[in-house]
């Protein structure tokens, strides 16, 4: 038996909300265990949105992640919009549905670009980043930031889409197409991608159930669930638009899920454009009676949840915050475990991870155990892409 | 229809059924039903558990278990209280499915409420330096 | 201006270091690597190890946990080492000053160079202070 190491991968790991520290403990080339430790990121948000006033909650809950920072504010609305039970003017809908979607393929290209990184292709990387540049310059042109939004409001949404910004709207989303289009060519005809994202880190649907993952990974593994159409918010029950599902499990049918799914965002913009009436934005709320409401809102990591319970005061006394990445993360001790060292890099991120172990340094020493960082990682991850080029190459 | 199955399944045990909407629906049952009632749910059912929310109501605590019905999109909220404040317990739910493996420490370190049989009750977010027995999602907490 | 200083301002290597943040920051930062800012054509590069770094740029609200975590990074760094607090958590606590896990602003635990405020902090305003903090260590 070959002796057993200890790979450190973080603490500074800003996975969406929490940093991680995964202690991947391996045997030669392969991994055998993993350990995940949480927390470097811990702010107290569902304490501090206690000692917010309802209208501040939303601003918030925005900086609870950088990426999906449109959901979360969404679902809290829609959780109050509960409690009220209120109807939000038609246009309003449609306004938090091209905000929704606009993140989703700000998300899942930044993810794309990532993942790329992370198997050895940086031009994906960079490709993949300059396409998502034309969705935030829309964000700045829409909400005026290009993150954090903070157009969700109780009954409505802050501010208007103006009448002059369709046009750019249509025109990114129409440019985004052909390069939607190149990205699906580059993953379906790459032999090396997909060597090394087929059968890799697999998560069966078995599994998947049991963990609870959600959204893109829960569709990956072939479990068909999608807030967005099962407990239909806003208006998604009125356009077209199909559920990616992809039954492999594997970090393929991971990318595959993403880069189909933004194929469904454009679509989704493009007919909230065409039916998007004129009107009220938002419908005034003057007090929050006690009760209790939930709102969920998929995220593009998967469902969000927020419950929230009011007294009759100008405050929620209670607010359980619920995002994605708390179910998907804990997936990882049974897809990282029985592949080599240089797929876990990728295997990690396919959970979508923001960003990942480019940069952060090996802060936890154990003696006797040799230490990797996880720079070396991701060397290692690369060095691999290579060799499967120069192998493909030679054929 | 599955409102149906469940009220009739479970019909000794439901207090206090409310349906708030359609796809809304709260009930409260007693801690030493739970198990049963999740085994019920999750393996006869087919319902994934979302979330579990803490709350500390002053008097007592309160656990809704939030399950989702994902052909229905209806959400059953299963309601449990503790009235024992001081040592606040609760069966674990991991023997059944891993979800509630970090859902269920989050909830221990943020309210103190122990979870039996939970074979890692370890902080999750908080640093292991953490002060014992301060609990920072309970309303008697300060800064200080 | 010493031979150090002139060393030290060719090619400015980063490190970034989030400390609890919500990620918008690091996303910035990042951004400025890619096609559109592009700072690598200033001759700074994100790198991955602490002990090769010039700039420690930190973002986020320094939580209990992760600042002992911090110190550690920062004495591993080779000095003269600036410290870059990216974005209003670590310059001010932003919303997570009563908060019960986070501990106080960046300079509080270390001495810092350079503020970029803004939730988030665009690349431009990143691209233009690191531009500033070259201009300081240079005294031009």
């Amino acid at each position: 038996m070959s002796e057993r190491r200890v790979i450190p991968i973080g603490p500074y790991h800003p996975l969406q909300e929490e940093p991680e520290f995964f202690k991947l403990i391996v045997e030669g080339e392969r991994v055998v265990d993993l350990e995940i430790e949480i927390g470097y990121n811990h702010r107290g948000i569902e304490k501090l949105a206690e000692a917010k006033h309802w209208d501040q909650v939303p601003f918030a809950v925005e900086r609870i992640c950088g990426i999906c920072s449109t959901s979360h504010p969404f679902a809290y609305c829609l959780a109050v919009e509960d409690l009220l039970g209120i109807t939000v003017p038609e246009r309003a809908h449609y306004i938090r549905m091209i905000i929704d979607e606009l993140q989703r393929l700000h998300s899942h290209l930044l993810w794309l670009g990532l993942a790329g990184h992370f198997i050895g292709y940086n031009t994906i990387w960079m490709w993949a980043w300059k396409a998502r540049e034309p969705v935030l310059d829309l964000f700045e042109l829409i909400t005026g930031n290009r993150q954090h939004y903070a157009m969700m409001k109780i009954g409505g949404v802050r501010r208007d889409i103006k009448d002059e910004n369709y046009p750019a709207i249509k025109k990114m989303v129409k440019e985004l197409y052909p390069t939607l289009k190149m990205f699906a060519k580059a993953v379906n005809d790459d032999p090396i991608i997909q060597k090394r994202t087929k059968d890799v880190g697999i998560l069966s649907k078995e599994q998947a159930i049991s963990f609870g993952v959600l959204g893109p990974i829960a569709r990956a593994s072939g479990w068909d669930i999608d807030v967005r159409r099962d407990d239909s918010y806003a208006l998604y029950d009125t356009v077209k638009w199909s559920v990616i599902v992809q039954k492999e499990g594997d970090i393929y049918a991971k990318i595959l899920v993403r880069v189909l799914e933004m194929f469904e965002s454009c679509s989704i913009i493009e007919q909230c454009l065409n039916k998007i009436p004129k009107g009220d934005i938002e419908t005034e709320v003057r007090d929050i009676p006690a009760g209790e409401g939930i709102g969920r809102v998929e995220a593009p990591r998967g469902e969000c949840f927020h419950y929230i319970r009011s007294d009759g005061t100008n405050r929620p006394i209670r607010h359980k915050i619920r995002a994605p990445s708390l179910m998907n993360v804990p997936s990882n001790l049974v897809t990282v475990p029985g592949y080599t060292i240089s797929d876990a890099a990728i295997t990690l991120a396919a959970v979508d991870p923001c960003y990942c172990c480019t940069e952060r340094s090996a802060a936890f020493l154990k003696t006797g155990k040799k230490i990797l960082t996880g720079e070396e990682l991701v060397k290692l991850s690369q060095e691999k892409t290579e060799q499967l080029k120069k192998e493909y190459d030679k054929k | 229809m599955i409102k149906e199955e469940i009220k009739r399944r479970l019909e000794k045990n439901i207090k206090d059924w409310v349906v708030k909407n359609p796809k809304r629906i709260y009930f409260t049952i007693e801690s030493k039903d739970l198990k049963e009632t999740v085994k019920l749910f999750y393996q006869k059912m087919k319902l994934r558990l979302s979330t579990v929310t803490g709350i500390d109501n002053l008097t007592n605590f309160e656990l809704i278990y939030h399950f989702s019905c994902d052909k229905t999109g209806e959400l059953f909220n299963l309601r449990v209280f503790l009235s024992d404040r001081d040592k606040p317990e609760i069966d674990s739910l991991c023997d059944i499915f891993e979800s509630s493996n970090w859902v269920e420490r989050e909830i221990h370190e943020m309210l103190g409420i122990k979870f039996k049989g939970h074979p890692n009750l370890t902080h999750l977010l908080l640093d292991d330096t953490w002060p014992k027995n301060k609990y920072p999602l309970r309303k008697d907490y300060s800064n200080e | 201006m010493g031979l150090k200083e002139k060393i030290l301002t060719k090619s400015l290597w980063v490190f970034h270091l989030s400390v609890g943040s919500c990620n918008n920051c690091d996303i910035e930062i990042l951004d400025c690597l890619t096609p559109r800012f592009d700072i690598e054509r200033l001759g700074m590069q994100l790198i991955g190890s602490v002990r090769h770094a010039d700039v420690i740029l930190v973002t986020g609200a320094l939580n209990k946990k992760s600042t002992p975590i911090l110190k550690n990074i920062y004495a591993q760094a080779p000095k003269p080492c600036f410290v870059v607090a990216i974005g209003t958590c670590p310059c001010s606590r932003h919303m997570f000053k009563d908060s019960y896990n986070t501990i106080s602003a960046l300079d509080e635990v270390m001495p810092v160079d350079l503020y970029i405020p803004g939730c988030p902090p665009k690349p431009e305003a990143i691209i233009a202070g690191l531009a500033k903090l070259i201009k300081k260590v240079t005294r031009k």
